[in-house]
């Protein structure tokens, strides 16, 4: 069953079509990656789907229900989390303060119902002795990961990662991904933005290629990115 | 001693600035409003305790608890349908906004209660002092500058351990993320001004018990509020109690060199510290 549905996804800015007549589904706990140059599109993919921006044309459908028109404060209670690229923490507030935030409101309870849980998903992203910390003063890495921890604490059913990986050394990265594939290997769906392919290709089963917002590959990332056509506009390999 | 009695009036005087200063302090601190009609919105609380007492013939203490909940309602209804759309990049609008409020509120109480100056009813509680060695010290007095401490003891838990309170502090950090939590930046502010018009309500009790009140004197008491929490810093509550002590101080000292002084003295020590601290005594790191 797919927990996520597009079906013939448009949206302009003015004379600009950056999603143009997107298709595709995400099935229950996989994980998709998606590519594609600079100003492809992708970050509005993402914003059409939270609900941030409103597509004008084509439905999508999230468990089985049309969420086109649904606000994304509501999209967020029925379980969308995202983290974004530039990570936006509440700077002065503490990490753990974060999350309770980012608990409570996204899932509609009180902080007693959320305390457990916001404790477990800093174990899992490795902050729990930084809980205590203004977010203010984290490092990039540290950002990075409360970014995916807020996402958590929605405990959300599909989570979408902007580029998180970005600007990461190698070793924070790989730390990242680990922590990716154990939140992956709990059954939540992720699709993931992500320039550093390796990062992306040692997590997902499936990609997503987008150039000027059309969906010009989806399939086995091996596959994806021994096309050649994927080569020319993705890499600009002439092959 | 006399001095010495002259600094504690002026510390206990810092306290009634303090509870002006406090509201305003927190509708800056959580969405950046600068609210030009708050002083006039404390005279018009303190009409509303008037009517109050005057109608129904209770005591102004108990008649606040009455007007608390009202002024509330107020504030909610004033931030969610007035000021909340005067929000945004541009700070022009709700100073202008609130300007206009300002002006309507005291035409409106000139209307409704005429240009006589007015004072809620003294009993013996508020003409009580008590001795402290040599010193004499009014109860009333006491009692104002304890409320302040208290209301500002209360923001501080309100802000720091409770729910409401994280969700006021993430909203001012960045509404737009807030509301991608589900926060609701739009009832979080109105939330916010209710509350800012429940001390505010507090504040006019104790103005409209301590001095006489007409439908002129708003601007005034927002200008001693401004002083208070500029010189604190803004956003700081504890630094707004100092900033009303130290306005409070200076306007007894002055007032005992001079009686014509008391004001200026106050206005003064606004300048001076503005002077060596632009940024007040207990600035914010990050505005």
């Amino acid at each position: 069953m797919s927990i996520l549905s597009l079906k013939n996804v448009s949206k302009s800015f003015g004379a600009l079509t950056v999603t143009d007549d997107a298709s595709f589904d995400v099935p229950q706990g996989q994980a998709l990656g998606i590519i594609g140059p600079n100003g492809a599109g992708k970050s509005t993919l993402f914003n059409l789907i939270t609900g941030n921006i409103r597509s004008d044309q084509g439905n999508i459908h999230f468990q089985g229900r049309d969420v086109t028109k649904v606000s994304a404060m509501e999209r967020c209670l029925t379980g969308i989390g995202r983290s974004f690229q530039i990570p936006q923490p509440f700077e002065k507030l503490t990490v753990y303060e974060n999350l309770l935030v980012a608990a409570t409101h996204g899932r509609n309870l009180s902080e007693r119902d959320v305390r457990d849980d916001c404790a477990d998903v800093l174990e899992r992203t490795e902050l729990i002795k930084r809980a205590n910390v203004p977010a203010g003063q984290l490092s990039l890495l540290e950002r990075k990961r409360l970014e995916l921890s807020r996402a958590m604490a929605t405990q959300p059913k599909l989570l979408l990662l902007d580029e998180i990986a970005g600007g990461l050394t190698e070793g924070e990265c790989q730390a990242l991904i680990r922590t990716i594939q154990d939140i992956h290997a709990q059954g939540v769906t992720i699709i993931w933005i992500e320039h550093v392919l390796h990062a992306l290709t040692s997590v997902v089963e499936r990609l997503l290629v987008l150039d000027f917002g059309k969906v010009i590959g989806l399939g086995d990332p091996d596959e994806i990115m021994a096309s050649k056509e994927v080569q020319e506009i993705y890499l600009g390999i002439e092959v | 001693m006399i001095w010495v009695d002259t600094i504690i009036q002026g510390i206990l005087l810092g306290g009634l600035y303090a509870l002006f200063a406090s509201g305003l302090s927190l509708v800056f601190g959580i969405m950046r409003l600068v609210n030009l009609a708050h002083g006039d919105l404390i005279v018009m609380g303190a009409y509303l305790i008037l009517v109050l007492v005057t109608l129904l013939g209770l005591s102004p203490f108990i008649a606040v608890f009455i007007a608390m909940p009202l002024m509330f309602a107020l504030g909610w209804v004033l931030q969610k349908y007035l000021l909340n759309r005067t929000l945004g990049d541009d700070i022009l609008p709700p100073l202008l906004v609130t300007f206009g409020l300002s002006i309507a509120l005291q035409n409106a109480l000139l209307e409704g209660f005429s240009a006589d100056s007015q004072r809620l009813p003294t009993n013996a509680l508020t003409t009580a002092s008590v001795e402290a060695g040599p010193i004499t010290l009014g109860v009333m007095p006491l009692l104002t500058f304890a409320s302040a401490v208290l209301v500002i003891i209360g923001l501080n838990q309100l802000f720091y351990r409770t729910e409401l309170g994280r969700a006021f502090r993430a909203t001012s950090d960045d509404a737009t993320t807030a509301s991608l939590m589900g926060i609701k930046p739009a009832n979080i502010f109105a939330t916010a001004t209710g509350i800012a018009l429940v001390i505010v309500t507090i504040a006019a009790l104790y103005l409209g018990l301590r001095a006489n009140f007409d439908p002129n004197i708003g601007p005034a008491r927002l200008i001693y509020a401004f002083e208070a929490v500029i010189i604190g810093g803004l956003g700081s509550l504890w630094g707004t109690l100092l900033g009303g002590i130290i306005i409070g101080v200076a306007q007894t000292v002055g007032a005992a060199i001079n009686p014509e002084w008391q004001i200026l003295a106050g206005h003064i020590a606004f300048l001076v510290v503005l002077l060596i601290r632009p940024r007040g005594l207990f600035p914010r790191a990050n505005d």
